[in-house]
């Protein structure tokens, strides 16, 4: 224990935290910036892995399971909001042959 | 029938139950009422317009076109009579309980309240009951023809409306306690409401009904406040009961306080409101708006005397505080009088029967408080016969004349085939309201008008000789219309009302009067012969007590509650004094009181019988020998400033529509105005609109945060949680507490 401990120390979970703003800024900058559908979801997924990999660095940092509990929750969730996303996108897609996210403003109403 | 049954009855009675001479019964029992549990079969009394009711139910659900509903009633209120004459042949005083149904029964530590469907029958609720289904039924009979024009659409209506009526009417009458009473009470102003708005499409009677409903309204307000004074005041609403606290008196011993005068003014303004007294009365000639048999059923004969019943069978209360009972001779009197100028001055025939209903209402009152409970019982006796004579001829000058009622457009009807019983109906009815001597109105007005001289109150004498003119108005009205509408040649205009049948004959282009056929005649018929032969309960003997004048009803009220206003007892029924009993004039106060120098009560039956000639005699003059007099009267007198003013007011009823809706209507007009302004404008403007405008403004900043751009939506998620983020970092190096540091 004390040896896992030791093995990642404060250093160790400063790196990895670092590793999960950068990916999660990457996603959002990706999200705000571009306007396909499709592109747009992916930068989602990534602010999640992003969340994921600080939940993984966290608890083994605390050496608490939880962490690594809650990313097998936000993986299930995610595979199947990828499927409802996609599903949806192609629905979309079908309606105005467009991925185009502005598109859609109207559904603001 | 009726009168045949009641005198039949009245002489087996007699015949059965013979006094012993010269032993007055001089105490009252002090003891409750005996329960005669065995008795009761007079429930059938009450159940039986409620099964007709639901006859009449089943008839509307089956969609009947034919008579049926009106046979089933009449049928009903029949054998309703029947059981009610049974249970007069029964009864011996005094009053006993028959057990119906437990309705109200709760008890609790320090006292209880006790209100069970229990018959009280006594003399009073006997003599009631008897002339309210009798006359029930036999109105129903005349109903049955009179209301053929609406076979197949409102006639079912009808007659379920009758039966819900006389069923409130019996259970008013027969109750044991003062709330079953006031069911009644309800149940007759819900049925008169039903009644006079029997034609609904007419915006007149819609109007008249709801007049009706809510001036009877402000007289239930009375009669519930005075039960609940009562039943605090002495622990129980059931009249044996309550005969035994006032009688023993010791109820007094504990009492300080101010209800025993006030309950009076309570029961007042109730018996006002359902009998149309001033300032109450401008319902009943509105509510000539209903169906004629109606009107002589409820609006003249029965429901109108309920008030006349209350005051007789609570007169003990009245006699606690008497100015409350000088009050009541006043308003009686007063009303009476008003009445009749307005009905001197009226041209529709049924309204003037109106206006004399009041008029004589005012007459009982006025018996009532002058001390004559006998003379106010027995004017309501007779004036039910005469009343409902005069009523339904009218309804049949109505029906068969196509609703024309003014008496300037008919005259001669007895000389037109056909119409000889409506018009010696008419005529029997007119000598009794008239007071004409030896007809039964006669006896019975007398027995009030004497009285007011007898008895010692504020102004009687006065009020006396009011009242003496007051019947000579009332022959004077009474015979205008009989003489122009019965005498006279024959002449006449057809009124607008033209009903489906084609008895007028109007293919040919004249008009044909569509004479009464049997229902309705034999109706009239034996309505009149009863408002004669109601003379006869005045010569029959007394049996109670030989020193009471006034014969059968006399009786009737002896042993009932309202004894206490019967000539020679004093307020607690007990007789003055054993001497005094015997010669009742010796009043303690007022010995040997005189009309100018003669006995009262002889010196009426010559001074009523003068002048209810006298208004003959002038109503013969002006109608019927020389009508072009009345013509050139009426010209003169309006051709003259200093008196115009006194037939045109009569003739508008003296304004007190004008006036009630200048202080009551207009007030209550402009206060609902401004209510309805600081409903809406504070209340709904100010504090609903108002508060519900903040949401909105609130939200009206954020709104374009609410663009559809999905990137928008994020840029504002992100911020905000960068915002909460930094506010997190901020607040935790602010304290110095927690994770980090």
């Amino acid at each position: 224990m004390i040896l896992l401990a030791s093995a990642f120390g404060q250093q160790a979970l400063a790196h990895y935290l670092l590793l999960s703003g950068v990916l999660f800024v990457i996603g959002l900058v990706g999200f705000l910036s571009r306007r396909n559908l499709i592109v747009m979801f992916l930068c989602t997924e990534l602010m999640f892995q992003a969340a994921a990999i600080a939940m993984v660095a966290a608890g083994r940092y605390y050496y608490d399971f939880s962490g690594q509990v809650f990313v097998i929750f936000i993986l299930t969730v995610a595979a199947a909001e990828a499927a409802l996303a996609l599903a949806l996108v192609v629905l979309l897609f079908r309606r105005k042959s467009t991925l185009n996210a502005e598109d859609w403003r109207e559904l603001r109403e | 029938m009726t009168a045949a049954g009641l005198v039949n009855s009245m002489v087996l009675s007699l015949l059965d139950k013979a006094p012993p001479m010269g032993v007055i019964p001089d105490t009252v029992p002090v003891a409750e009422a005996a329960v005669r549990p065995e008795l009761w079969w007079a429930g059938l009394i009450l159940y039986l317009p409620l099964l007709s009711l639901v006859l009449c139910g089943l008839c509307a659900a089956f969609k009947v076109k034919t008579k049926l509903p009106a046979w089933l009633t009449t049928a009903s209120l029949l054998a309703s009579f029947v059981v009610s004459v049974m249970l007069y042949l029964n009864h011996e005083p005094p009053g006993y309980l028959v057990p119906l149904l437990s309705w109200i029964d709760l008890s609790w530590a320090g006292g209880d309240f006790v209100a069970n469907f229990t018959l009280y029958i006594d003399s009073l609720s006997l003599l009631w009951v008897m002339f309210v289904t009798g006359l029930g039924t036999l109105i129903t009979f005349y109903a049955s023809e009179y209301m053929e024009a609406d076979l197949g659409k409102g006639y079912t209506r009808f007659f379920a409306g009758v039966s819900v009526f006389l069923f409130a009417m019996v259970a008013l009458v027969l109750a044991d306690n003062l709330v079953m009473l006031y069911l009644g009470w309800e149940g007759v102003g819900f049925a008169s409401y039903w009644l006079i708005g029997y034609y609904y499409q007419r915006p007149a009677a819609v109007a008249a009904a709801k007049k009706a409903f809510i001036m009877n309204r402000i007289g239930d307000l009375g009669l519930a406040l005075a039960i609940y004074l009562i039943w605090s005041t002495f622990g129980t609403i059931q009249y044996d009961e309550l005969m035994v606290v006032l009688r023993e008196g010791s109820w007094a011993e504990s009492y300080e306080g101010w209800t025993i005068d006030v309950i009076p003014w309570f029961l007042m303004l109730a018996a006002f409101g359902k009998s149309a007294q001033i300032p109450l009365y401008v319902w009943l000639p509105d509510a000539m708006e209903g169906p004629t048999p109606v009107s002589a059923l409820i609006h003249a004969a029965t429901m109108v005397t309920a008030g006349i019943y209350l005051v007789a069978r609570t007169y003990e209360f009245f006699l606690l505080s008497p100015e409350s009972l000088h009050v009541v001779a006043w308003v009686g009197g007063l009303t009476a009088l008003l009445a009749a100028t307005i009905g001197m001055a009226q041209y529709d025939i049924k309204r003037i029967m109106a206006y004399s209903t009041v008029s004589q209402l005012g007459f009982m009152f006025l018996g009532l408080g002058v001390l004559s409970t006998y003379g106010a019982v027995y004017h309501v006796f007779t004036h039910a016969f005469f009343k409902a004579a005069l009523f339904l001829t009218c309804g049949a000058i109505m029906h068969g004349f196509a609703g024309q009622l003014d008496l300037r457009k008919l005259s001669g009807l007895i000389r037109i085939p056909g119409w000889r019983i409506t018009s010696i109906a008419m005529l029997i009815g007119c000598l009794a309201l008239a007071g004409f001597p030896l007809t039964s109105g006669y006896f019975s007005k007398d027995a009030i008008l004497a009285e007011a001289f007898v008895t010692q109150g504020p102004g009687f004498e006065a009020l006396g000789w009011m009242a003496i003119f007051t019947a000579f108005l009332t022959a004077y009205y009474t015979f205008r219309v009989w003489f122009r509408v019965c005498a006279g040649k024959v002449e006449y205009e057809p009124g607008d009302e033209h009903h489906g049948d084609d008895d007028h004959g109007h293919s040919d282009g004249h008009f044909h009067p569509h004479a009464p056929r049997f229902a309705m005649n034999f109706v009239m018929a034996v309505i009149a012969i009863g408002a004669m032969v109601a003379t006869v309960p005045y010569f029959l003997d007394t049996k109670a007590d030989e020193a009471l004048a006034g014969g059968w009803v006399a009786d009737m009220v002896h042993d009932s509650t309202a004894r206490g206003g019967l000539p020679g007892l004093d307020g607690h029924g007990q007789p003055i004094s054993e001497s005094g009993a015997h010669d009742h004039h010796d009043h303690d106060d007022h010995a040997h009181p005189t009309i100018l120098g003669m006995d009262p009560h002889f010196a009426m039956y010559i001074i009523s019988g003068v002048v209810g000639g006298l208004g003959l005699l002038l109503a013969a003059w002006l109608h019927l020998f020389r009508r072009q007099d009345a013509d050139r009267l009426r010209a003169a007198l309006m051709g003259r400033w200093w008196i115009a003013w006194l037939p045109r007011a009569m003739e508008r009823k003296w304004y007190v529509d004008e006036i009630y809706i200048g202080l009551v209507r207009a007030p209550l007009w402009v206060a609902s105005h401004l209510m309805y302004a600081f409903d809406r404008f504070l209340i709904d403007g100010v504090l609903v609109d108002g508060v519900a405008r903040i949401p909105r403004l609130v939200a009206r900043w954020f709104q374009p945060l609410h663009n559809g751009i999905i990137q928008s939506y994020a840029v504002t998620m992100a911020g905000g949680l960068a915002l909460i983020a930094l506010l997190m970092i901020l607040f935790l190096q602010f304290w110095n507490i927690g994770g980090g540091g």
